[in-house]
């Protein structure tokens, strides 16, 4: 059977993968038989093989070095095409971070290959369904040269275990002075919140530029709570200082795509849109009958957030109680 | 200080977009063409870079004919010169074969700085500093949301989930910038008139050495096989607050096993 190599993405924390590389490995059995890519400092794979072989790699390559981590991107490019080049796999599946897309686009590269980025689903022929345009267009597309190379968008695809050995397999790491060049001197957390991490969440509740104030958005912290759900903003909101970029959703935020998505006071602009359509349930609370969010909405309320959210909150919480 | 700006024309982003049915690529014809929103951002730091260390800004286009609305946008800004490379040839290319383009033109020019942005709003692949990069064995900083160039070296801090990276690098290096980075000034009515002398060179595939074979749809590296509007949602439940608002949301949210 083909080997589907999956670069494992770990947990900025430290402890085990992200929920997306449980996603990948899930996607990358379509294709043949998976093998994970542990690609970080010294010591870290021994935390993650089980979590990777309950998911389905038969194989755990381990690449490890301090100087993985020490510059930004290029080294782990650089373990990942010689991989490549030693188990010549039918395919490449990497979760679609920032950082994925990167050693996507340079492995490709450095491999002769084609990629596509944020694919959302990935048939047994490597054909990959991609959303276009903020979501307003479906497209399938296909790698014409090389080793298919795909990154896979979060939440397309839910986890499901299938466990495999897991055998681990250790990789020499030998990183050339080019990849050496643009060193990472410091990693900064500015937030850190005790809410689901807004990506991986099941529910959102997200504010805009109707909340009118930086205070007032413990009215959607407040619903946010009640359900255990992230939070996030539109631009506005972000823009106008009322809650930090990071938490932004959209087209140059993040892209969402939870059970539950409850946007409050957006009106839904395409480039909001973009990163949460495909959200399984949305719910709008807008006081413009006419905003363009209630097309979207499978539940909309016509009314004043300061009024609405509140009220729900409350009556969430004592169902819960 | 030699800085170049890449700026990319796109569809506007705010409006309904798609692909052209004839050969899948992005429609251009009928769309609202505007620079790539988060280019304006790069244009900016570089010439806010300019004005504390000296140097010049030059803009560098791979686009059809038309991307010179986007240039000289650009160079309203403030930016001194551009290069444009223009080309049939060059039509449908993938992320890959613009990448070799780019860097056949970086080649010919000169540079301290590359500002690229971190996305373009049409592919949103987000990964052509890092296959600059790659291609001409330069630093990659990309995602920035702060720059600063001290000497011969570049920091910048890379945005990430709820933080940063703070990054360093020597020159010469390439690095992308986020819509966090600054706030893009408009162009004066001086600078929009100063804009129609500045200098745009256009340069084809064949005098930057480029096979036309190797670019464009018919040898891209991956391709579209189709594609289709999303369907339109079925309606949903619309309800206006009458004093009951909340309490019908939470019925519906119950409705949904959700609570
Ligand atoms: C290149 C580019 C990228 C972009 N990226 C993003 C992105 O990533 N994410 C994003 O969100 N946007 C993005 N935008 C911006 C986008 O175009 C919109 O401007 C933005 O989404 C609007 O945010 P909003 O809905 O909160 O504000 P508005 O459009 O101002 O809407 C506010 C809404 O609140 C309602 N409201 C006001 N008061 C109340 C009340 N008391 N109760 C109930 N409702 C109330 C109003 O009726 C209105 O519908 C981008 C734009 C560009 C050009
Ligand atoms: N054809 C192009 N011409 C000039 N710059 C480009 C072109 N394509 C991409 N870029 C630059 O690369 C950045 C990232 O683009 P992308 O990787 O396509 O999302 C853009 O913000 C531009 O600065």
């Amino acid at each position: 059977m083909a080997e589907i190599l999956v670069l494992a993405e770990l947990n900025p924390t430290g402890d085990g993968v992200r929920k997306t590389t449980l996603e990948a490995l899930t996607a990358a059995r379509a294709l043949g038989e998976v093998s994970a890519v542990v690609i970080g400092a010294p010591g870290v794979a021994a935390g993650v093989r089980d979590r990777l072989a309950e998911y389905g790699a038969a194989t755990v390559y381990v690449a490890e070095s301090p100087e993985v981590d020490e510059y930004l991107v290029a080294p782990k490019a650089e373990v990942l095409a010689q991989l490549v080049g030693e188990k010549s796999p039918a395919a490449v599946v990497i979760p679609s971070s920032p950082e994925g897309r990167e050693i996507a686009a340079r492995v490709a590269l450095k491999t002769g290959s084609g990629f596509l980025t944020d694919v959302t689903e990935i048939t047994p022929d490597g054909t990959a369904t991609q959303l276009a345009f903020a979501g307003q267009v479906i497209v399938h597309s296909k790698v014409n040269v090389g080793t298919p190379i795909y990154t896979l968008r979060g939440n397309s695809v839910a986890p499901e275990p299938a466990p495999a050995a897991g055998t681990e397999q250790q990789v020499a790491v030998s990183i050339s002075d080019a990849a050496k060049q643009a060193r990472v001197v410091d990693r900064v957390v500015e937030q850190k919140s005790s809410r689901p991490e807004l990506t991986e969440a099941a529910i959102v509740v997200s504010g805009g530029r109707g909340v009118a104030s930086a205070e007032n958005f413990s009215v959607i912290e407040g619903l946010a709570d009640s359900l255990g759900a992230a939070v996030g903003a539109s631009r506005a909101a972000v823009d106008s200082g009322f809650y930090p970029h990071s938490f932004q959703v959209g087209q140059t935020g993040k892209t969402v795509s939870p059970q539950l998505y409850v946007a409050v006071g957006i009106s839904g602009a395409i480039q909001h849109r973009a990163g949460m359509q495909t959200s399984k349930n949305i719910v709008a609370i807008n006081k413009d009958p006419e905003a363009p969010i209630f097309e979207l909405a499978d539940f909309g309320v016509v009314g004043d957030l300061n009024v609405v959210v509140p009220q729900a909150t409350e009556q969430i919480t004592a169902r819960k109680a | 200080m030699n800085i170049v700006v890449l700026v990319k024309q796109v569809p506007d982003s705010g409006t309904q977009r798609s692909l052209d049915p004839s050969d899948n690529t992005v429609a251009r014809a009928g769309a609202d063409n505007v620079v790539n929103e988060i280019d304006e951002y790069a244009i900016e730091e570089a010439l806010t870079v300019k004005e504390a260390q000296g140097g010049e800004v030059t803009v560098l286009t791979v686009g059809p004919a038309s991307a010179t609305d986007a240039i000289r946008k650009a160079l309203s800004m403030g930016a001194d010169k551009a290069v444009h490379v223009v080309d049939d040839a060059i039509h449908g290319s993938c992320a890959i074969q613009t990448s070799a383009i780019l860097a056949a033109a970086l080649q010919q020019m000169e540079y301290d700085l590359i500002l690229t942005g971190a996305t373009s709003t049409d592919g949103q692949v987000a990964v052509m500093p890092a296959l600059l990069a790659e291609r001409l064995g330069l630093p990659q900083l990309s995602g920035a949301q702060k720059l600063t160039v001290e000497g011969s070296t570049v920091k910048v801090n890379r945005q990430t989930d709820g933080g940063y990276w703070a990054l360093e690098a020597p020159l010469p290096a390439i690095v992308s910038t986020w819509d966090t980075i600054n706030e893009p000034r408009y162009p004066s009515f001086k600078g929009i008139m100063a804009a129609k002398k500045k200098p745009v060179e256009t340069k084809s595939l064949a005098d930057l050495g480029i096979d036309p074979s190797t670019v464009g749809l018919g040898s891209a590296t991956s391709s579209v096989v189709d594609f289709a509007g999303r369907p339109p949602k079925g309606e949903g439940i619309k309800v206006t607050d009458e004093g009951d608002g909340a309490q019908k949301l939470v019925d519906y949210l119950a409705s949904q096993k959700i609570v």
